[in-house]
């Protein structure tokens, strides 16, 4: 070790400082922040959501990055009243309680109708078809439980977890909120 | 007949929605039937924004040491095809550093919203480099730079004024996009990030083409994106100059034998300045750049209240608040509601956010006056330089001028020398 110690110049010891205090200043945030959650994921808060009542069109199905959108129709069969008259699955008005495509809301054919027992029928949805327009969602939220809902799903084939979620800025009811990467679902558990 | 009976019973059931009780209660089944399952694919695991951050900070690392202790073009090459892979086709683009940099500026404003933990990171990480070895992040890590740097084929020089002038874009854009992640009304950088769309093969149309046209341009103009749009670069720019350690091009000194003269696609190298010159006319600008500071700004501040606030109607609390004005105004259920709650806490959010506007359009307005006015003083003021110097808040660090230095060629063959000896 040389006893020579080189000065120190104005120009390098402010460097050092400041070099100094930006370590700190960064320590000290994420000291701070390692409370907050690892990571954050959009979700349809389905209390918020309108279903785009008076769009031509359900935003969720048409402003996602991704064609066909992440969004997709969720059921809670648990607050489900199995109608045989579903308002969801039928269109207001149907010219026979039937599957054919002409009484269905899904302009996709993505639900399925099973007979269980009199008079009740389950409805299961196929979410590769499913495009996330909501109009059974609508019909089921304005005439029936509201077991049908809207949520984004979040795996690789579907939501690509944007920092920014084209939705949510296009949501007219601002429904679109952000959640727990632990949690990321809001699943509805009773009626409202 | 039956269904306009069941019709009938769903319209005499509708009040009962008030209780907060389904209007078809759930059956009870006499067959062995379950209730199937509400399967949802679960999110990606937990430790996978860990991974992120901690690939991130190892990214880093081995940027600066391949550009700084090995010098190596080849290095931060196979870093850039790795960094497009892993941050830009694996984990789609998001968050990325530039972008969360509009998540720190919405947690500032809006109490209620954590700040990730990743956004933290990405946002923080770099800069904390760039105080250290520049900025590497720029060199090799960032997945926007990493596709622009691959595509470079043959870099022209910008006439020095448009530099000047492009250079001024990436300060106004910054301000553009915190000013609005801070509004809460949309994340401008990611909206209009060019290459996102293509991380995700998925994307609007025009901004499919915005990113294909600054690849096209990129092939000629090194990085168009980095040097004349990116917000985060403007905060680099600032770190990066207090760097302790500095890409130099010249392994130890310059014989300022002018090779490296064109070796910058990115015009971050400046030649020495001539001796002497015109010291009083020099002394005579910065004067006058000093005295048209604050007038840009003040003029700056009434402008951005004039541009800024007529934003507000597009703000999303103001739509709805609209929305359900007209609604309210076509049932006539505002005048019954009005007795019991006095103003919709909606309205009130709306008109607080219209303040808002009005002082961010001032805020943005004076940060407009203070760059233009910051940026004719720095061309006021006189530099010396005495050899060609790389500038450390313009450099990417991307080692391409190391070959062009015959310091450096000397100094590798004298290694390979010791190395097979």
């Amino acid at each position: 070790m040389t006893d020579e110690k080189q000065p120190v110049s104005r120009r390098e010891f402010l460097g050092m400082g400041l070099r100094g205090a930006g370590v700190l200043v960064a320590g000290g945030a994420l000291g701070v922040l390692a409370h907050a959650h690892a990571t954050t994921v959009w979700q349809i808060d389905p209390e918020k959501c309108t279903q785009c009542a008076g769009l031509p069109e359900a935003r969720c199905a048409t402003a996602c990055v991704k064609t066909p959108s992440a969004v997709k129709c969720v059921h809670a069969h648990a607050i489900c009243g199995y109608c045989k008259l579903c308002t969801g699955f039928f269109l207001p008005q149907p010219n026979d309680l039937n599957t054919g495509a002409e009484n269905q809301q899904c302009p996709t054919g993505a639900i399925k109708r099973t007979y269980i027992e009199d008079p009740y029928y389950e409805y299961v949805i196929d979410r590769n078809l499913c495009i996330g327009c909501a109009k059974c969602v609508k019909g089921c939220t304005d005439f029936g439980n509201g077991s049908l809902f809207l949520q984004i799903i979040h795996d690789r084939d579907h939501c690509t977890e944007c920092n920014a979620c084209a939705i949510a800025v296009a949501c007219p009811a601002q429904a679109i909120v952000r959640v727990p990467g632990t949690a990321p679902y809001l699943i509805k558990t009773s009626f409202k | 007949m039956r269904r306009h009976l069941r019709l009938l019973l769903i319209f005499c059931l509708l009040p009962l929605a008030a209780w907060g009780v389904e209007r078809f209660p759930p059956p009870e089944f006499s067959t062995d039937y379950r209730l199937p399952e509400l399967l949802l694919p679960g999110f990606r695991p937990e430790w996978l924004p860990f991974l992120d951050v901690a690939v991130l900070a190892a990214a880093l690392a081995l940027a600066a040491w391949v550009v700084l202790k090995k010098r190596s073009r080849v290095g931060v090459f196979a870093l850039t095809l790795f960094s497009i892979l892993y941050f830009g086709f694996f984990r789609r683009g998001c968050v990325c550093s530039v972008g969360s940099l509009q998540n720190v500026a919405y947690s500032l404003t809006h109490a209620d919203y954590a700040l990730p933990l990743a956004a933290a990171a990405f946002f923080l990480l770099p800069l904390a480099f760039a105080l250290f070895a520049g900025r590497v992040f720029c060199a090799a890590v960032c997945p926007l730079g990493a596709a622009q740097d691959v595509v470079l084929f043959k870099p022209i020089k910008l006439p020095p004024w448009l530099e000047h002038v492009l250079g001024l874009l990436p300060y106004l854009y910054l301000g553009a996009g915190v000013l609005f992640a801070a509004l809460g009304t949309h994340f401008l950088i990611c909206e209009y990030d060019p290459f996102v769309a293509l991380f995700r093969l998925s994307g609007p149309v025009h901004m499919l083409l915005f990113g294909g046209v600054l690849l096209a341009v990129g092939m000629f103009v090194g990085r168009p994106y980095c040097r004349f749009l990116c917000p985060y670069g403007v905060l680099l720019r600032w770190t990066a100059p207090l760097a302790r350690w500095r890409v130099r091009i010249t392994p130890t000194t310059c014989v300022n034998c002018r090779l490296c003269e064109d070796a910058c696609p990115y015009g971050a190298l400046h030649p020495p300045t001539p001796v002497g010159g015109a010291r009083r006319e020099g002394r005579g600008r910065l004067v006058l750049a000093l005295v048209a500071l604050p007038v840009l700004m003040a003029l700056g501040a009434w402008g951005g209240y004039k541009a800024i606030t007529p934003l507000y109607f597009t703000d999303p609390i103001a739509v709805q608040a609209r929305a359900i004005e007209t609604q309210e105004a076509d049932t006539g259920a505002s005048t019954a509601s009005t007795a019991e709650k006095p103003v919709d806490p909606l309205y009130m959010q709306a008109l607080k956010q219209r303040r808002h506007y009005e002082l961010g359009g001032v805020l943005f307005g004076l940060w407009v006056g203070l760059v233009l006015g910051g940026k004719l003083i720095a061309l006021s003021v006189r530099r010396r330089r005495s050899e060609y110097e790389t500038d450390a808040a313009a450099c990417l660090a991307c080692a391409r001028c190391f070959g062009s230095c015959p310091v450096e060629h000397d100094r590798l063959a004298r290694q390979t020398e010791v190395e097979t000896s």
